[in-house]
Formats: C-alpha cells, sequence, structure tokens
C-alpha cells in the first residue's frame, strides 16, 4: 500500500502548475486535498509520473459571493467553505449537504473543487452543483472556459474537463429568495459513500429534485409546481424518474432498495423544501 | 496553509530534505516524493507514537495535526508537509496550548487522563488518532453533544471499546454529564 514513484512538483504560479500539466500530458497529476486520489496511489490504482500540487496555491484559495455566484476557488477545502458563517444563506444545500462529505479529517482537506473533478457519482459536491445549476471554471495555458455543471459529468470519474485542464473554480448560484432547499442521503454509515442523495429545490414555479448515487452521474429533474403545491401525480414521477436513473444492484444495495429511496426519500426531501421556503 | 513563493520541483529517485516542526521541535529527514508522512514520522524519525492500519483514509489510526489541523498522515507525502508545524500523540503530555492549558510538563493531558478513567481504550491503536482529532476537534466545538460528537467519531474506527467509554471520556472532559444512552449503547457510528 505505497505509491509507485513519481516526481513532485509544488509550482509557484498557476500558470506554473498548467504549463506543466500541458507538458506532462496524460503522465502528469493534479494533486489538491490527496482524499481520493491518495488512496488511488497508495493502492497503485493510479500511477502519475508527475504529481503537481496546487493545494498551497494562494491564487486558488478564493471564496467570494458577487453577481448572484458563490466561487469556490480549487484549494478551497470543504471545511473551510463550511465554516463560512453566510454559507447557510447564501448556498443553503451546500450547508446541508457538505457535513455528509467523508468525515471531519477528510473535509480539513478535501477540497470541493477536487470532488468535482473526482466526479464520483455518489459524492456531494457534484450533487449540490448540480442540483443548484451551478458551473465549473476550466483553465488550461490558453484559455479559461465555463461549463454547465449539467454538461459536465459523464460518468463515474468522468468529465468533460480535457487532460491539461484544471478545475479553478466552481460557482453555485446564490438561493433565490422566496427559494427552498433540503438534503437526504442514505449510506452505511455516516461519512460512508451515499446509497442514494437526494437534494431537492423548490422555487416559485417549479419543484426540483437531484439524484446522486443512483445514476452514474448526479441527476435533475423539474417539475411544475401546482397552484403553489407539489404536482398532484408526485408518485407517478418520481416512479418514473427512479426507474430512468436506472441503478445497478453493488455490495451496498439492490436496484430496487435505490429506486425505492429515490420514490420515499426524494418525496421527503421535496416536501421539506417547500415548507422551509423564505 | 502557508503560501510558498518558489516553485520546487523533487525528482522521484533521489531523496529530499525535508524538515517539520515536531511536536515544538525542528527534525530533519530524508524522503522520496513517494513517501507518506506517516512512515516518514515513523520510519525516518523514529516517532512511533502515530499508528498504521488501513493507508487508504478510512480507519483514521494515524491521525496527525498539520498546522493545527486533524488530517491523514497517510494521505499526505512527507514532501507536503516540508516547513510545516506536525503535532502527534507524544506530543501531547508536554502540551501548554489548546484545551489542555496548565502546567502539566511530562503528565497526561486532562484528556488522556479522563480516556484511562472511562476505559476509553483496550488495545489503544485507534487511541493516538482519536486524541489528535479531539485536540483539534474540541479547540473549535467546546462542548459536543453526543450527536456531534460521534458524528466526529465516524472518521476513527475502533474495534475494542463500542465507543461508549469514549464518548464517556470526553463529555466528562467537557464538563458534561453523559447522557444515560451513553454508557452501554452501541455506537451507531
Ligand atoms: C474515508 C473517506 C471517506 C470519504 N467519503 C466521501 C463522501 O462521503 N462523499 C464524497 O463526496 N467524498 C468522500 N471522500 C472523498 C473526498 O474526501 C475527497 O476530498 C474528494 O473526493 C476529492 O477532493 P480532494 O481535494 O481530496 O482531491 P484529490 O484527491 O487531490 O484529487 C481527486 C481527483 O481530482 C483531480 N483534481 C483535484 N483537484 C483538481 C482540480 N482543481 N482540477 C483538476 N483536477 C483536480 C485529481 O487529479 C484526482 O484525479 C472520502 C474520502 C475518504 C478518505
Ligand atoms: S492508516 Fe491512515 S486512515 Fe487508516
Ligand atoms: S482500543 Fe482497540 S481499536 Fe480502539
Amino acid at each position: 500500500m505505497k505509491p509507485a514513484s513519481f516526481d513532485y512538483l509544488r509550482p509557484a504560479t498557476v500558470a506554473d502548475a498548467l504549463a506543466a500539466l500541458a507538458a506532462g500530458g496524460d503522465d502528469a497529476r493534479v494533486i489538491a486535498g490527496g482524499q481520493s486520489l491518495m488512496p488511488m496511489l497508495n493502492m497503485r490504482l493510479v500511477q502519475p509520473r508527475l504529481l503537481i500540487d496546487l493545494s498551497r496555491l494562494e491564487e486558488l484559495r478564493t471564496l467570494k459571493a458577487d453577481s448572484g455566484w458563490l466561487s469556490v476557488g480549487a484549494a478551497v477545502t470543504q471545511t473551510e467553505l463550511l465554516s463560512r458563517p453566510t454559507l447557510r444563506d447564501e448556498v443553503p444545500l451546500l450547508a446541508s449537504a457538505l457535513p455528509w462529505v467523508g468525515h471531519f479529517q477528510t473535509r480539513n482537506r478535501g477540497t470541493v473543487c477536487g470532488s468535482v473533478a473526482h466526479a464520483d457519482p455518489s459524492a456531494e459536491a457534484p450533487l449540490c452543483l448540480v442540483a443548484t445549476g451551478g458551473e465549473v471554471v476550466l483553465r488550461n495555458v490558453r484559455r479559461r472556459r465555463t461549463v454547465k455543471a449539467a454538461d459536465f459529468f459523464l460518468g463515474p470519474l468522468t468529465t468533460v474537463k480535457a487532460a491539461d485542464e484544471i478545475v479553478e473554480s466552481v460557482r453555485f448560484p446564490l438561493a433565490a429568495a422566496g427559494s427552498g432547499h433540503a438534503f437526504r442521503e442514505v449510506s452505511m454509515r455516516h461519512g460512508d459513500f451515499a446509497i442514494a442523495a437526494c437534494a431537492a429545490t423548490v422555487d416559485g414555479t417549479q419543484a426540483s429534485l437531484a439524484v446522486g448515487g443512483v445514476a452514474d452521474r448526479p441527476t435533475l429533474r423539474s417539475w411544475p409546481l401546482a397552484g403553489g403545491a407539489l404536482p398532484p401525480d408526485l408518485d407517478a414521477a418520481l416512479n418514473a424518474f427512479a426507474w430512468d436513473l436506472g441503478g445497478d444492484d453493488d455490495q451496498h444495495a439492490t436496484a430496487r432498495y435505490r429506486r425505492d429511496l429515490v420514490r420515499r426519500i426524494g418525496r421527503t426531501v421535496l416536501e421539506e423544501a417547500l415548507s422551509c421556503r423564505r | 496553509m502557508p503560501p510558498l513563493k518558489s516553485a520546487v520541483t523533487l525528482a522521484a529517485d533521489a531523496r529530499h530534505t525535508v524538515t517539520i516542526v515536531l511536536n515544538g521541535a525542528p527534525r530533519t529527514g530524508q524522503a522520496h516524493p513517494r513517501l507518506l508522512l506517516s512512515d516518514f514520522l515513523r520510519h525516518e524519525l523514529g516517532a512511533h507514537g502515530t499508528r498504521v492500519g488501513c493507508e487508504h483514509g478510512v480507519c483514521g489510526a494515524c491521525t496527525v495535526r498539520i498546522d493545527g489541523v486533524a488530517q491523514r498522515a497517510c494521505l499526505t507525502l512527507a514532501v507536503q508537509a516540508d516547513g510545516r508545524r506536525i503535532d502527534t500523540v507524544e506530543g501531547l503530555s508536554q502540551s501548554n496550548e489548546g484545551p489542555n492549558q496548565g502546567p502539566n510538563e511530562g503528565r497526561m493531558t486532562a484528556l488522556q487522563e479522563a480516556f484511562r478513567r472511562h476505559h476509553a481504550l483496550q488495545c489503544g491503536f485507534c487511541t493516538a488518532g482519536i486524541l489528535m482529532s479531539l485536540s483539534d476537534y474540541l479547540g473549535r466545538n467546546p462542548k459536543p453533544t453526543e450527536e456531534e460528537l460521534r458524528d466526529m467519531l465516524s472518521g476513527h474506527l475502533c474495534r475494542c471499546t463500542g465507543y461508549a467509554g469514549i464518548v464517556r471520556a470526553v463529555m466528562d472532559v467537557t464538563g458534561q454529564t453523559p447522557e444515560p444512552g451513553a454508557m452501554g449503547e452501541a455506537a451507531h457510528v
């Protein structure tokens, strides 16, 4: 359980990191908090020749709310975001979901952007990004581009990010006045990866449910409100959604149990989101 | 984490000088880039208090404080720790800061004493990591509820105690009466 050898680069600037990443090609990897990458290195599931450490780049330690977005830079840890006193007002879904990301000790180190880049289908940060309609800011040596969360995730550990790009930041829209949000998940133990995670948002016109841990990526579906209430055929709609997600049997749960969780917890979080609209 | 001014490239096949401030004293050793901080502490510096269990971040045995913050040593490279303050269980008993203030040079801290009183350990393999997590956590949350505490303890596997004694010890040392359920209840962490 020891990593294979690699060169280690601690760049002084983001530009240096990007140049090294471009030159290194498929043999280079960036490391942020290391809470997913280090286990993969220790188990030799990945064997990069060059490791580029983003964790101490001050340029990436940015956390700010302006013009309708909360922007989280690549060096910001999950604990740092959770400790932001205004988080529950700005992006209430994150305040509810982030405590479910691993444990106190792993959140102290793991980054929000690293979790998004890693793209585990059951991870909470990608789910929140999809649920809120967030964006991913990608950067390589030549340019910056912004990708909508809904277009970013392709499958397990697979995204549209090119090998020479880093996730420079992720942006969550600030919660709209009059919207309500709720999050719940089921896992074997608190801190384990979700068997199913549900994030609901209800605003003046529609109810949305994002589900993680069931499909191969976080998936969002929305329904119009009926006179300020949840749609009357919600059970049927949730059933259809649960089947469309196409979850599989694995060592943690059966596909059937996962569909049940989507139907039941989906309804619960939608009701909670509706009732806590501010 | 403090910013660094200049870029550093360390070759895979060479050993590089790593200097940390271990429990208050500067210590220097050599490390290949792939060497884990947990192995650097134990094999290079001979500081065996930090335990190694799973080496993939799950068990919590290797938890140390890096610049004050509780983290997994097995998910940290020794070269990443260069220039930083590392606190391990060996340092607790001499510590004059944090939640255990006082002239306790060479003596166990109040938390360690409470662990002993409440049978919060049996084999002790998990204990160093749990104490290091607690020494950070209680600084941020000095009077955790049992639920909050058990949530934090979910980052540690203890296969001996069922966590009940650990919960009792922390409730005691934080001046709270243990909730009745904590006595014999199986852990839900
Ligand atoms: C015991 C344990 C339990 C966990 N439980 C959960 C859980 O319940 N839910 C959950 O979501 N996660 C969980 N995790 C993983 C979480 O802790 C990680 O923090 C997160 O998945 C990755 O963030 P990181 O900063 O640690 O990234 P790293 O581990 O450093 O990197 C992960 C991957 O993303 C890439 N990467 C990282 N940052 C960037 C960037 N800025 N740009 C481009 N690529 C990048 C790396 O190259 C690597 O491929 C757990 C981890 C452990 C050890
Ligand atoms: S040895 Fe580090 S968490 Fe298990
Ligand atoms: S005391 Fe033995 S594992 Fe905790």
